[in-house]
């Protein structure tokens, strides 16, 4: 077995409410920290117990979070640089520091004004705006007007439909799907407004084959996870009542080469694919055990491409895969339960933690899985970086 | 050309930074030549540059000139402008894949966004967009 299956557990989620126009009014800092109380408050630790942090990729430093949560003897602290692949892969740093007793209490923060904050740097920072991605993107694409995510990825869409004769419907499927469930939670910025495919196909080409509604939302809030070891989550559920969520398999991955999505020898080829059994092989676990799984979703044709590469079918077979609802509550496999990046709020993926740990503690009200025992959350990054965790409940 | 005459030209995209590999490069495609790295060892070709071959490991290598003929590999349509100066839309950023094997980003200088197709036949053209800087873009045809 595994020497590090099932040897750390989330013992508390937090979030602040996600909103988009006004904005929120305060910090990125300031929300991390909401985050982070709500998370500690959660686990039932007290902040003096936390002293590992991973720290955030953006908006504060580790250093400003630990001054203002009053953590006087900060023993572990550490970033992953994988963009949106990094909630999920400090899952797996947490995992090893806890494991190891570098650290016993690791808080995880991540968040953002998405909304207002970028509202503003499109007029003042054009600097910024051009290469946010390196000098491969800001030297050989940015020249043809090549430079953010939906036109690097719609590249990998339009590959894929010649590929496989993937359709429009098939993304739209996936954008229907996640709206549909954002109707059963309360802090989903696209509650209320529900979705149908004719809207869907209707909506405004962005960078196509992408359209505006195959986009993640721009949202501000934020969220954060703690994670502890078995015995004292055990410890802790007696006192919350919330079951203790195992992380039993997790596992990061690279696209190669990582700064040139244009060169891969296979251009499906991410860092999912790389991780994914790697972190089932962690679990004793495979794709066909899951309840439900929170897919990072930036764009629909993501969503696709990482069910294909997570395994829960072959590569070319995803449109299969998600059609006649197979992906909603109720389906085969009901993929971002919350809704997602797309209907929730873009809190680069750490929502999606959250969300599979409520479902794991089964306390996701209207929309939760039932019975839910397994869950597969994944993280992307600019590029194609990968990240897999396995969570369960025992 | 002077500077003078590159205000003058009205040029107002963003350009490469002209700096080690990449000022090669682009040095090779001012004198209209699309060159690429080829390893001395294993003979792989590579793009974008990289001082060692990802291969086997050499660091022997020199720009070898490209046939300049390639397919579209993969566009996308820009309908949104996701950057201040290419407010000139709808327009495709393609992705060419040398004969060589290097794919590389650029656009098509004869064809609009909606007639592209993957697999479509294109070859190299030379744009001297500043008196620094030539762009290799394509047109269709063999
Ligand atoms: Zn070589």
């Amino acid at each position: 077995m595994h020497m590090l299956r099932d040897q750390a557990c989330i013992v508390g989620v937090g979030e602040t409410p996600y909103c988009r126009a006004p904005g929120s009014g305060v910090t990125d800092l300031n929300l991390m920290l909401r985050a982070s109380l709500a998370a500690v408050a959660d686990s039932g630790l007290e902040l003096s117990d936390i002293d590992g942090l991973m720290t955030p990729i953006f908006g504060a430093s580790g250093d400003e979070l630990a001054a203002n949560l009053g953590i006087e003897n900060l023993r572990y602290a550490a970033q992953v640089n994988m963009g949106g692949a990094s909630p999920v892969s400090s899952l797996q740093s947490a995992l090893m520091a806890v494991y190891t007793g570098v650290a016993n209490n690791v808080l995880i923060p991540i968040g953002w004004n998405g909304y207002s904050g970028m509202r503003a740097r499109d007029v003042s920072e054009a600097a910024a705006v051009a290469s946010p991605m390196g000098p491969t993107v800001q030297d050989y694409y940015l020249p043809f007007g090549c430079n953010a995510p939906p036109q690097f990825y719609s590249l990998m869409a339009r590959r894929h439909m010649h590929e496989y004769d993937t359709s429009p419907e098939t993304l739209g499927a996936i954008a229907v799907a996640s709206r549909k469930h954002a109707q059963l939670n309360d802090n989903a910025v696209m509650r209320g407004r529900p979705l149908s495919m004719q809207d869907y196909l209707d909506s405004p080409w962005i960078s196509e084959p992408y359209r505006l509604l195959d986009c993640c939302l721009e949202t501000d809030g934020a969220a954060a996870v703690v994670v502890s070891s078995p015995d004292r989550a055990k410890a802790l559920a007696g006192k919350t009542g919330h079951q203790p969520v195992y992380i039993s398999g997790v596992a990061e991955g690279h696209p190669y080469p990582a700064d040139d999505i244009t060169n891969r020898p296979n251009i499906f080829t991410v860092g999912l694919t790389h991780a994914a059994p790697k972190a089932y092989e962690m679990a004793g676990l495979g794709p066909e055990d899951a309840d439900f799984a929170e897919i990072y979703d930036c764009f629909t044709f993501e969503v696709l491409q990482q069910l294909e590469e997570a395994g829960f079918c072959k590569r070319g077979e995803g449109a299969a895969f998600v059609r006649d609802g197979a992906i909603e509550l109720g389906g085969r496999l009901p993929v971002n339960t919350h809704g997602g990046l797309m209907s929730e709020a873009h809190v680069i993926g750490m929502n999606h933690i959250v969300e599979a740990t409520r479902q794991l503690r089964h306390e996701a009200g209207a929309r939760q899985v039932d019975n839910a025992r397994v869950g597969v959350v994944t993280g992307w990054g600019d590029l194609g970086d990968g990240s897999l965790a396995v969570l369960t409940r025992k | 050309m002077t500077d003078t005459a590159t205000a003058e030209s009205g040029y107002h995209l963003p350009l490469p930074r002209l700096r080690g590999l990449t000022a090669q490069w682009y040095d090779w495609i001012k004198q209209h030549e699309l060159r690429f790295q080829r390893c001395d060892h294993c003979e792989r070709w590579r793009h974008v540059p990289r001082e060692v071959c990802p291969g086997c490991g050499s660091v022997d290598w020199a720009w070898q000139p490209s046939s300049g003929k390639g397919r579209i590999y993969s566009w996308t349509t820009v309908y949104r402008s996701l950057h201040p100066d290419f407010q000139d839309t709808p327009y495709a950023a393609v992705v060419v894949e040398l004969e060589e094997g290097p794919r590389v980003m650029t656009w098509i200088v004869d064809r609009g966004p909606d007639d592209l197709e993957i697999d479509m036949p294109v070859r190299v053209v030379y744009d001297d967009v500043t008196p620094e800087v030539t762009l290799a873009k394509f047109r269709a045809g063999d």
